[in-house]
């Protein structure tokens, strides 16, 4: 039986991709049969973060539009046994992109066995996003400890709970909070919204917390999930969260501010 | 928090002005039920309406309906001022 899940947000550029990504490949990584498919129809990002760019021969669009086989548009990843990437249309028109078409691509990946399919929702609440999330068992709601990003969020919880096929059918889409980018100095300073705050205004249970990391940029700039930089507090971030994913119980890292000298307590900085 | 960190706190930190903003725009977004399959609520506000009328003559905005999101329960919070008695009988 495969479980979708969807990663979404509303607002871009809190992590979606990345988080995806990571994501993916963490279940692959545990031996689960996965795919990811990106449905950001017009400005697909997820190959250039998964590093293979250069080898999308067809895409979503093509398998929905019966141009391409499933097997065709799907990507094996070269490093991890059992990730497959489905990428984006970079020039086809979003209305393309149909829900009888999701399903079809959704049902034949069930078909070939997969354990879990991870759909990487656009930023928004636009079509392609609410396809996104349409078949969901799960959701992934990526939220920075931002104003708009909470937001944003609260506003996609709304649809989770409304426009889904389980909402549809009186069932409930299983909510999990991600908040990433956490700067636990800039919490402790009083600048930043603590993820105690955060999850008061959600109400929605935290699946992890991921620390603000240059490494984020570091592996987006190399193609290589960030999850398989296991020496990045990012890494191992998003390590925990597959395993809390999977079920594991896993303490929260990361959340406090690094251990300071003397002097520094004293005189603040 | 630091020795001098002490003195300077005296203007709330920007991020509780944050928390504070956010629970209020929240939960006025909310309460307008957009999308969590409560778009009945402006309907049952003036059919509330209407039922008090026939006793009690109440302006439009005297009645205030509102959704309240728990962990795992939402809360109605229905909320009627009647206009203040001129004279007794």
């Amino acid at each position: 039986m495969s479980r979708i899940v969807v990663v979404t947000s509303g607002k871009g550029g809190v992590g979606k991709t990345t988080t995806s990504a990571a994501f993916a490949t963490g279940l692959a990584q545990k031996g689960f049969k996965t795919a990811v498919i990106d449905f950001d129809v017009g400005l697909r990002n997820l190959d250039l973060i998964m590093g293979c760019e250069r080898r999308v021969v067809y895409d979503l669009i093509n398998v929905i539009s019966g141009e391409a086989n499933i097997h065709q548009a799907l990507i094996k990843d070269k490093r991890v046994e059992n990730l497959f990437i489905l990428p984006a249309s970079q020039t086809r028109d979003k209305d393309a992109l149909t829900q009888e078409g999701v399903e079809a691509v959704i049902n034949s990946l069930k078909e070939d066995g997969f354990d879990f399919i991870v759909c990487d929702s656009p930023a928004g609440i636009e079509r392609g996003a609410a396809l996104a999330m349409y078949f969901a068992d799960d959701a992934i709601i990526v939220t920075n400890p931002e104003v708009s990003s909470v937001r944003d969020s609260d506003r996609i919880l709304g649809l989770l709970q409304s426009r889904t096929r389980k909402a549809e059918r009186g069932e409930q889409v299983r909510e999990h909070l991600l908040i990433t980018r956490y700067s636990p100095n800039r919490v402790a300073s009083g600048d930043m919204l603590a993820m105690e705050d955060i999850l008061e205004i959600l109400a929605v249970p935290l699946i992890g917390v991921i620390p603000e990391s240059g490494s984020v940029l570091q592996a987006s700039n190399s193609g290589v999930p960030v999850i398989m930089d296991k020496n990045s507090t990012a890494g191992q971030a998003y390590d925990d969260f597959v395993k809390r994913f999977l079920g594991e119980t896993v303490p929260h890292r990361f959340l406090e501010v690094e251990k300071k000298g003397f002097f520094k307590r004293l005189f603040g900085g | 928090m630091g020795l001098f960190d002490y003195f300077r706190s005296q203007k709330p930190k920007s991020a509780q002005v944050a928390k504070e903003r956010l629970q209020i725009l929240i939960a006025h977004e909310r309460s307008a039920g957009r999308e969590k399959g409560l778009d009945f609520l402006p309907q049952l506000r003036s059919d509330i309406l209407e039922v008090i009328r026939r006793y009690v003559q109440v302006d439009d905005d005297q009645v205030n309906v509102q959704v309240e999101k728990g962990a795992d329960y939402d809360v109605l919070e229905l909320n009627i001022t009647l206009p203040e008695r001129t004279s007794a009988h």
